[in-house]
């Protein structure tokens, strides 16, 4: 991108400039600290110049937007056509609860829904299931039937909205029950669009949800994946999420290389059934952290963009630039959210959206300021969507595509992230693969690592969290309305399950329960069954309990 | 670091529930470790039955229970309720991850000795064990 001479010139100037104006100038103001580096722990100079992106080219390495390496973005004119997508993560008590929460967020101009369930439910249990007691509804919404599907999106038409769902191991249940509601609305099923998280393998080394070994849980995602490249054109079977591995302790170039191994493994899953490439990976889609440093944040995302699209160019041979596009939802980072001064989180989480905006995501969810102390009340996710809006309408940097292109700081720093990324990639390949790595443990040791260490660095005051370490409240009062949920939620619901278990054709649920036990067994594409399996009403757990008698439960490889 | 008898003290760190995040409960594990402690980790979805066995059987002198999943008004009460049953009421029980604050008084009323929640070093819980560890719990006198 720059003329050899010109380069030499800087190099001779720069030379110039450290050996007087700097060492001068360092004399009167040391530096703060004796070091700065980033998480990932890639050291950050105190000065960045043309020399440092001296062999970048740019239509190899930036390109135009809408074009391959896709690095400035995966459209041509990005947010001047169309802003991300507001989607904000919700779920609480019981169906009606939550559907006036849909409503209520629609109502102040979030553009997606995005659900969340509760542990049971995650967990592939019914709300009377001995495992549920004291969570029914606690952490997200629960769903133990079709029925609860239809009262959380009354009066929500499937097919002027999307949906996103984040669920695991039951997810083809509640994309079958989606399905469900969807027919009984009368759209066509080529309309339906949202997406389900269904990313089994991150389950066994970060967000830990997980029902069966990784074998059935990876057969179970592709599942998923084949259906909806056959069924439903508008749905994005699979979130290949890097925010939970973040979120587990992970740093940004962890998250980022880690996501990319479980993304390969599923292609190959999906190839190895006899899918050609171009015919699912346009839908496969990817879900990112925004943590606090910028500019990496920023990087991060740029970097995840141009290492997919040659991954899928050069390693899977993908001709549709679509199976080459990165499309991402973005959740600004929860953990770095304290409990101390939770008004603080306001920022915090202005900052991570706004790297995540310059990073090109399709879609954001930003987290409430309460995060740490329970979850969002109305106020609080009525400021965390206002806070996206705000960035979208008053801050400029939405209305010119990556804006950032060329700083010499950022494009340094999404080369050696695209870099260090690959090393990790080629390590877990020659491991033989992510489920290899699981199995061996590699995963966990190094996110268990990482987590450890950034615990150390916060306690040896050599990374400042504002309010916790730094400019601490002594005997701080919560001045925030906390959201407790109603004990009665799950007696609620244990009655309502009770009474449909009475009143629906137990002899066609006990029918179709055992066709999706033969057709486990036979390795068959399990969806039309469970679709099957939902409309008459059969619960998640029946349908969960005969996977779960298939293919047995996993167990935990505990790695401190 | 020992206890008054001289053996390394015995920590259990318990995930009870269905909650699944379990990086704090690792860190202070870990920490606890470091400290010169004997952990013992009991991994993801723990019944009380199940954490009170493993307490039973591992002879622990401290249990740490790590819950982020707002179930901890229904699982505490049970565990040391559990506890109590076994005989094993000379353990000291603490709890962190996201507990409201107006929760902690029921809490230490039944057996709870205390609560760290986010953003507690793992030094001020190191310290809290050694300084506790096989002392009784004032408020049953």
């Amino acid at each position: 991108m720059f003329d050899k001479q010109k380069i030499e010139e800087i190099a001779k100037e720069r030379e110039r400039w450290e050996q007087s104006t700097l060492p001068n100038w360092i004399k009167q103001c040391p530096e703060r600290q004796k070091e700065f580096k980033n998480h990932s722990g890639i050291t950050i100079k105190g000065l960045y110049t043309p020399e440092d992106i001296k062999d970048m080219d740019y239509m190899r390495d930036l390109g135009f937007p809408g074009e391959y390496p896709f690095t400035r973005g995966l459209h041509a004119t990005m947010y001047r056509g169309r802003l991300w997508t507001m989607r904000m993560f919700a779920g609480y008590g019981t169906a009606e609860d939550t559907n006036k929460r849909f409503k209520y967020l629609l109502s102040e101009g979030e553009t997606g829904l995005s659900t969340a369930f509760d542990y049971p439910t995650i967990m592939g249990y019914d709300s009377d299931h001995p495992m549920a007691r004291g969570e029914v509804g606690v952490c997200g919404v629960a769903v133990s039937s079709l029925q609860d599907m239809e009262v959380l999106f009354d009066g929500i038409p499937l097919d002027k909205v999307t949906t996103s769902m984040t669920i695991n191991g039951p997810a083809s249940v509640l994309l079958a029950m989606y399905i469900a509601v969807g027919d009984k609305q009368g759209v066509p099923r080529e309309k339906l669009g949202g997406t389900t998280q269904n990313d089994n393998l991150k389950e066994f080394f970060a967000q830990k949800l997980c029902i069966f070994p990784p074998k059935p849980s990876l057969k179970l995602s592709v599942d998923v994946i084949e259906y909806c490249a056959r069924h439903l054109p508008k749905w994005n079977p699979i979130s290949i999420s890097g925010y939970h591995i973040r979120e587990a302790g992970a740093t940004a170039v962890q998250e980022l290389a880690f996501t990319l191994c479980d993304a390969i493994a599923y292609v190959e899953e999906a190839l190895k059934r006899g899918l050609k490439v171009d015919e699912f990976a346009p839908r496969l889609s990817f879900f990112f952290a925004s943590h606090n440093d910028f500019f990496e944040e920023i990087a991060k995302f740029r970097a995840a963009r141009r290492l997919w699209a040659r991954i899928m160019k050069e390693r899977f041979h993908a001709k549709n630039p679509r199976s080459m596009w990165m499309r991402m939802h973005v959740q600004t980072s929860g953990c770095t959210l304290t409990a101390q001064q939770p008004l603080n989180n306001i920022v915090r989480t202005t900052i991570q959206a706004l790297a995540a905006v310059l990073g090109g995501t399709q879609s954001l969810h930003t987290n409430s300021f309460d995060e740490a102390l329970c979850l969002p009340t109305e106020e609080s996710v009525r400021v965390a969507l206002r806070t996206q809006q705000i960035i979208a309408y008053e801050s400029g940097v939405a209305n010119t595509v990556d804006p950032l292109a060329g700083s010499y700081y950022v494009e340094a720093l999404t080369n050696e992230m695209e870099e260090k990324a690959m090393e990790y990639i080629q390590k877990v390949d020659d491991m033989g693969g992510a489920i290899a790595a699981i199995e061996k443990g590699f995963f966990q040791r190094e996110i268990a690592d990482s987590a450890y260490r950034y615990q150390k660095e916060i306690e040896e005051k050599k990374r400042i969290i504002v309010g916790v370490n730094e400019y601490i409240v002594e005997d701080e009062e919560t001045p925030i309305k906390l959201l407790r949920v109603d004990p009665s939620v799950e007696k609620k619901q244990i009655e309502r399950l009770q009474k449909l278990r009475r009143e629906r054709d137990n002899r066609k649920v006990k029918e179709v329960l055992e066709k999706l036990h033969y057709a486990a067994e036979e390795d068959e594409n399990l969806m039309p069954t469970i679709i099957e399996a939902v409309k008459a009403y059969a619960t998640l757990g029946e349908i969960m309990d005969v996977l779960r008698k298939v293919y047995g439960e996993y167990k935990e490889l505990i790695i401190i | 670091m020992q206890s008054e008898s001289g053996r390394k003290i015995r920590v259990l760190i318990a995930k009870p529930g269905l909650d699944s995040h379990d990086r704090g409960a690792k860190v202070v594990a870990r920490a606890l470790r470091d400290a010169g402690m004997e952990v013992i980790y009991t991994g993801l979805r723990q019944t009380p039955e199940q954490i009170v066995e493993t307490a039973l059987q591992e002879d622990v002198d401290v249990i740490g229970l790590s819950i982020l999943s707002g179930a901890h008004m229904a699982l505490f009460p049970r565990i040391m309720e559990l506890l109590k049953e076994k005989g094993l009421t000379d353990v000291l029980v603490f709890a962190g991850g996201i507990i409201p604050e107006e929760d902690i008084p029921e809490l230490k009323k039944i057996g709870i000795r205390e609560v760290f929640g986010p953003g507690t070093p793992t030094e001020k819980i190191v310290k809290y064990v050694l300084e506790n560890v096989g002392k009784k719990n004032v408020r049953e006198e």
